[in-house]
């Protein structure tokens, strides 16, 4: 099978690069496009560290063959935040010291983002279970479910002030 | 069949670095023309967090901004030596280094301003903004982009510093093994709260209460963070981590990294964490190490409560469903020789 072209719609920006059969989207989006935030941490669905939405839902970008999710939309951590200013996520893990080494929080944050669009007042126990896929290896989960509680909240005071 | 509730605590006194034949650490540093100090180094940041600590220390021996102050840990070939990152030793080692570094740097920084300023350098002070100033006066004063352009291109000098901090080698004397191993020492204490299902075997922690001396916490919520993470890591190897399968097959033991039990985020207990301050007297600005230690007193505090909460006393980690039952069992079986009496 040759190589092809693969077009996606990466965090708002059509974009277009060439991928050998069987390229994953997290290979497409770290070699390929240059957008590293998404890490490699095990390369088998297992750690989380990869997440990426696609379509608005949470997937493994490691488990996801390129040409698989051809023309549909892909939001990775780089596009999160708006003309350099942290969406409520962002500077509810700074805030909360929800990251020691980092290598989780791309994907921490990016199964967030899906949580709280599809839930936007989520308990403990349903946080719990939304990360439940993603491996941290440092702060233990506390400092991270509760940044995602504060990140619920403060969300929901955005939108309701707005 | 019940949930048994029981308390359990256990303290741990943890060594700063080591000393083998030596323990040395280097450090150097420069400012930029435009007056950002690099300090160059070999110890690696692995999430622990020494950029920060060491950028911190810099900062506050200068006077100047931690944003004027940039760690680089790029090549361990080309940088100053380190030993590593290990045995807790970052902090104390390589910060010690850094602010002799620092000092140097900063010495040469007021030689120039003094220059600079046509006043003497003794009569100099840094205000933490990124000026330095003729003590007391408003108008005297240049901040360091000037100063550092000032240096390189009037005056000719570098603003650069060396550091080095050593633990000298210390031989145990034959007689009597004695020999000093170690900077200094942290101390803590962990209580942990347990609940044990006596009819499944299954333990949950629900709550660690962490006590930590660590000298000066240099970071207050980086050392929290490695208390509670240590914590979680002292959780895993308590009660989950194993390569054995749990039951008669070895079908249910691990292949992978991705299937070794360790905690999640819903087998969490709720932490408190208390940070105590002594500060170390051969610490960078008091500070002791506290890495691995983190990870120590949680495990006998578990088997503590566990003890206490059904009478099983566990000797090996993980301490399982499967050795908690046959531990109840074991109970059970002494309980009823005793009853039968004497034979
Ligand atoms: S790298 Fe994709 S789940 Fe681990
Ligand atoms: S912060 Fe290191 S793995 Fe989560």
């Amino acid at each position: 099978m040759p190589s092809q072209i693969v077009s996606l719609v990466v965090n708002g920006e059509p974009r277009e690069f060439i991928a050998a059969p069987g390229m994953t989207l997290l290979a497409g989006l770290r070699e390929s496009l240059g957008l590293t935030a998404a890490k490699r941490g095990c390369g088998q669905g297992t750690c989380g560290s990869c997440t990426v939405l696609v379509e608005g839902q949470a997937r493994a970008a490691c488990l996801v063959a390129v040409e698989t999710v051809a023309g549909l939309s892909v939001s990775t951590l780089e596009g999160v935040a708006t003309g350099g200013e942290l969406d409520a996520v962002q500077s509810s893990f700074v805030d909360n010291f929800a990251t020691q080494c980092g290598f989780c929080t791309a994907g921490m944050i990016m199964v967030t983002e899906a949580l709280l669009d599809r839930d936007p007042d989520p308990s403990e126990e349903d946080v719990a279970e939304a990360i439940s896929g993603n491996v941290c290896r440092c702060t233990g989960y506390q400092p991270i479910v509760i940044a995602i509680l504060d990140a619920a909240r403060r969300r929901r005071e955005e939108r309701a002030s707005r | 069949m019940a949930m048994l509730r029981g308390r359990g605590y256990a303290s741990v006194n943890y060594p700063t670095g080591m000393n083998l034949g030596g323990d040395p650490s280097q450090a150097l540093i420069h400012a930029t023309t435009t007056g950002t100090f690099v300090i160059s180094l070999s110890s690696v940041d692995l999430g622990q967090g020494i950029k920060t600590i060491t950028a911190q220390c810099a900062a506050e021996t200068l006077g100047l901004p931690i944003e004027n102050v940039l760690v680089d840990t790029a090549d361990t070939d080309t940088g100053p030596h380190c030993m590593g990152t290990f045995a807790s030793r970052g902090t104390h080692r390589v910060g010690n280094a850094v602010i002799m570094a620092a000092a140097e740097a900063r010495g040469v920084m007021l030689e120039v301003a003094a220059e600079e300023l046509e006043v003497d350098a003794g009569d100099l002070e840094t205000d933490g903004t990124g000026y330095i100033r003729l003590k007391g006066s408003k108008e005297k004063s240049i901040h360091i982009t000037d100063l550092a352009l000032a240096a390189h291109f009037k005056h000719g000098r570098t603003i650069s510093g060396r550091g080095i901090f050593l633990k000298e080698p210390s031989a145990p004397v034959p007689e009597t093994g004695e020999m000093d191993p170690d900077s200094c020492q942290a101390h803590a204490c962990t209580a942990a709260v347990v609940e044990v299902d006596d009819e499944t075997g299954v333990v949950e922690v629900l709550e660690l209460y962490n006590a930590y001396e660590i000298g000066r916490a240099l970071n207050p919520a980086m050392a929290t963070q490695q208390v509670e993470g240590g914590a979680w890591m002292g959780l895993s190897h308590a009660l989950f981590e194993t390569v054995e399968p749990y039951y008669p097959s070895r079908d249910h033991g691990p292949r992978d990294f991705g299937e070794y039990l360790m905690p999640g985020p819903a087998d969490i207990p709720v932490q408190h964490s208390l940070i105590l301050e002594r500060p170390a007297a051969s610490g960078p600005y008091g500070a002791k190490g506290i890495g691995e230690m983190t990870a120590n007193a949680p495990i006998p505090a578990i088997a503590n409560a566990i003890f206490d909460a059904c009478g099983v006393r566990l000797e090996a980690m993980p301490f399982t469903p499967e050795r908690v039952l046959r531990g109840l069992d074991a109970l059970r079986a002494d309980t009823a020789t005793q009853d039968a009496g004497p034979a």
